[in-house]
């Protein structure tokens, strides 16, 4: 009897441990790239990616920050099984991307946007670029049209789906390639670097997009990034530097550390900055001030007591 | 201005032809082509030009618009037939020097004008009433048969539409690294004509380079968005056949015997 119950506790632990179990999950993700010369030989190993642990849930919206060469890019490609781990494993909803039979569902599953408008957008019309994942997945032709109109209205581009691509800003055409990931029903969706292309306007109406898709649609979102704006709305903050995740927590853990930020040649956005440098003058600001609505309450706080 | 090129000069209306099925029009075209070599006498010529006007009429495209791609073949058109008066023997009519003209050179050059012309016209019908994208899925569906023989039908339609997507794209490119060279003192205006094209040389290695990185990144997103070739993909926007377009094939295949008749029998006749 006392054994029948064990078993029992023991499936049910399992059931709970695959429930708690997130959407991505890499332990001890190890990437080397070898740089050979001219004839081939080795030169040296690069570690681009270097012991990272990553574990997220569905439905959180996961910022990850560096500067050029942090490994950020080499990450994002690990979720996709566009490259495979040198060492540690990679799990995209429980299921390990180095096993073959796995990569269409794995590639479904995690849809990725990638940083160059104009060198992702397959069809020559916003629609047909659209469908073109649906088809490849083989799904029937109504509910491909079905699919296209529910994706081109989620990202405000359904007025626009008979335009060229070639017509569009960069902004807008960010905003198609990401509605042509989420006609393919992914259940996370990673952005490597999807803003870097763009001016400032289109760069907020992609984050806009992104936003919204979090909090309307649910979708796990993984944006990868080296503009600060971007991040404020995050749940959590990765920061990596050298392959390694060196920093990571709400962003206002993050912010609150603009000395190590700097150290890291990264920039902090205005406010905090502002925020930061008052603080230092001596001003009783409390640390990680992330909006100007939040600088504004706290100096009105503070400012009428010093006048008096 | 260089952004304005367009290839196939779609003509945007709603028309018979524009609602065919791409694969009739493709079909039809080809036959029609085929019907100018069949035979050369007035009644071939003349049933051409009635097919060719009932076309244009029903496409509800402008002539000037087809007549002005004819421009470009003006003096193909030109050397043809002057090359044809002089060089036929036959009863001489005129003589200049010691050129002369022939009244067989004068028909041939007459009926070879004819059959470009209706070459052009009718194939310009084809490629105004229908979108690239279209004439691919055509392509496609009608050189189905020859996967039997492992030609890789899927790919190379596949490759076509993917090259019509990114003309306006590195031509765009061009324009700028043009520019960029420019600005850096390189002269594309000055000397002759071998000069000219080697110095497009600093402009054709960036494009290159360029266009291969881009379709590296090309193959990357697709295959993210799970590409795996022609094998159980969906159509969004499958060919149907109508009725119409079997109305067509039979007109077409009327046509056909039409020609072949008046090719063949009707002199005997006379």
């Amino acid at each position: 009897m006392k054994l029948d119950v064990s078993t029992k506790e023991i499936v049910q632990i399992r059931k709970e441990t695959v429930l708690v179990m997130g959407i991505i999950r890499a332990s001890k993700l190890a990437f080397e790239y070898i740089r050979r010369d001219e004839e081939g030989n080795v030169e040296g190993i690069t570690r681009a990616v270097d012991d990272v642990d990553l574990d997220v849930q569905q439905g959180e919206f996961i910022a990850i920050l560096g500067h050029n060469g942090s490994g950020k890019s080499t990450l994002a490609k690990h979720l996709n099984a566009i490259l495979y781990p040198t060492e540690g494993t990679v799990l995209i909803d429980g299921k390990d991307t180095t096993e073959e039979k796995y990569l269409w569902d794995i590639r479904q599953t995690a849809g990725m946007v990638f940083q160059n408008p104009d060198n992702q957008i397959i069809g020559q019309i916003v629609e047909e670029d659209v469908g073109f994942g649906p088809e490849n997945l083989g799904v029937p032709t109504k509910e491909i049209w079905e699919r296209v109109e529910e994706s081109l209205k989620a990202v405000g581009m359904y007025e626009y789906r008979k335009y060229s691509p070639n017509k569009l800003s960069g902004g807008q055409k960010q905003r198609v390639s990401i509605a042509s990931v989420i006609a393919m029903h992914p259940k996370c969706i990673i952005l490597d670097e999807p803003t870097a292309m763009l001016d400032p306007s289109g760069r907020k109406e992609v984050i806009r997009a992104v936003r919204a898709l979090n909090n309307v649609e649910k979708m796990t979102v993984i944006l990868i990034t080296h503009y600060m704006e971007e991040v404020i709305h995050a749940d959590k903050v990765l920061v990596m530097d050298q392959g390694k995740v060196v920093m990571q927590g709400t962003p206002r853990e993050i912010f609150s550390n603009v000395e190590r930020l700097r150290e890291l040649r990264l920039d902090v956005p205005q406010i905090t900055l502002l925020a930061h440098e008052l603080k230092k003058a001596g001003m009783p600001l409390s640390s990680g001030i992330l909006t100007r609505e939040e600088l504004v309450r706290e100096l009105e706080h503070i400012l009428p007591k010093k006048a008096q | 201005m260089i952004r304005d090129i367009t290839l196939g000069q779609y003509y945007q209306t709603d028309s018979v032809v524009h609602r065919l099925d791409p694969r009739t029009k493709l079909i039809a075209t080809f036959a029609y082509l085929v019907s100018l070599f069949l035979g050369t006498n007035l009644y071939v010529y003349a049933l051409a030009f009635i097919f060719l006007a009932v076309a244009v009429r029903s496409s509800r495209v402008p002539v000037k618009f087809i007549v002005r791609g004819m421009k470009a073949i003006a003096i193909l058109m030109l050397v043809t037939v002057v090359i044809n008066m002089f060089v036929i023997k036959g009863e001489p009519i005129l003589t200049i020097g010691k050129l002369t003209v022939t009244r067989e050179g004068v028909r041939t050059a007459a009926y070879m004008a004819l059959r470009l012309t209706f070459l052009i016209m009718g194939s310009s019908i084809m490629t105004l009433t229908t979108t690239p994208n279209q004439l691919t899925d055509a392509l496609e569906s009608i050189l189905k048969p020859l996967k039997i023989f492992k030609f890789p039908v899927h790919e190379i339609s596949m490759m076509m539409s993917i090259a019509l997507r990114f003309i306006p794209i590195l031509i765009e490119e061009t324009d700028k690294i043009m520019k960029a060279q420019l600005a850096r003192g390189a002269d594309f205006e000055s000397g002759n004509v071998i000069k000219k094209a080697k110095s497009l040389v600093p402009v054709l290695v960036p494009l290159f380079i360029s266009a291969f990185r881009r379709a590296n990144d090309l193959a990357l997103a697709m295959e993210a968005r799970c590409y795996r070739g022609g094998e159980g993909r969906s159509k969004m926007k499958p060919l149907h056949y109508a009725k119409r377009d079997a109305a067509v094939y039979l007109y077409v295949c009327a046509y056909l015997v039409l020609i072949y008749v008046a090719g063949h029998d009707i002199p005997k006749f006379w």
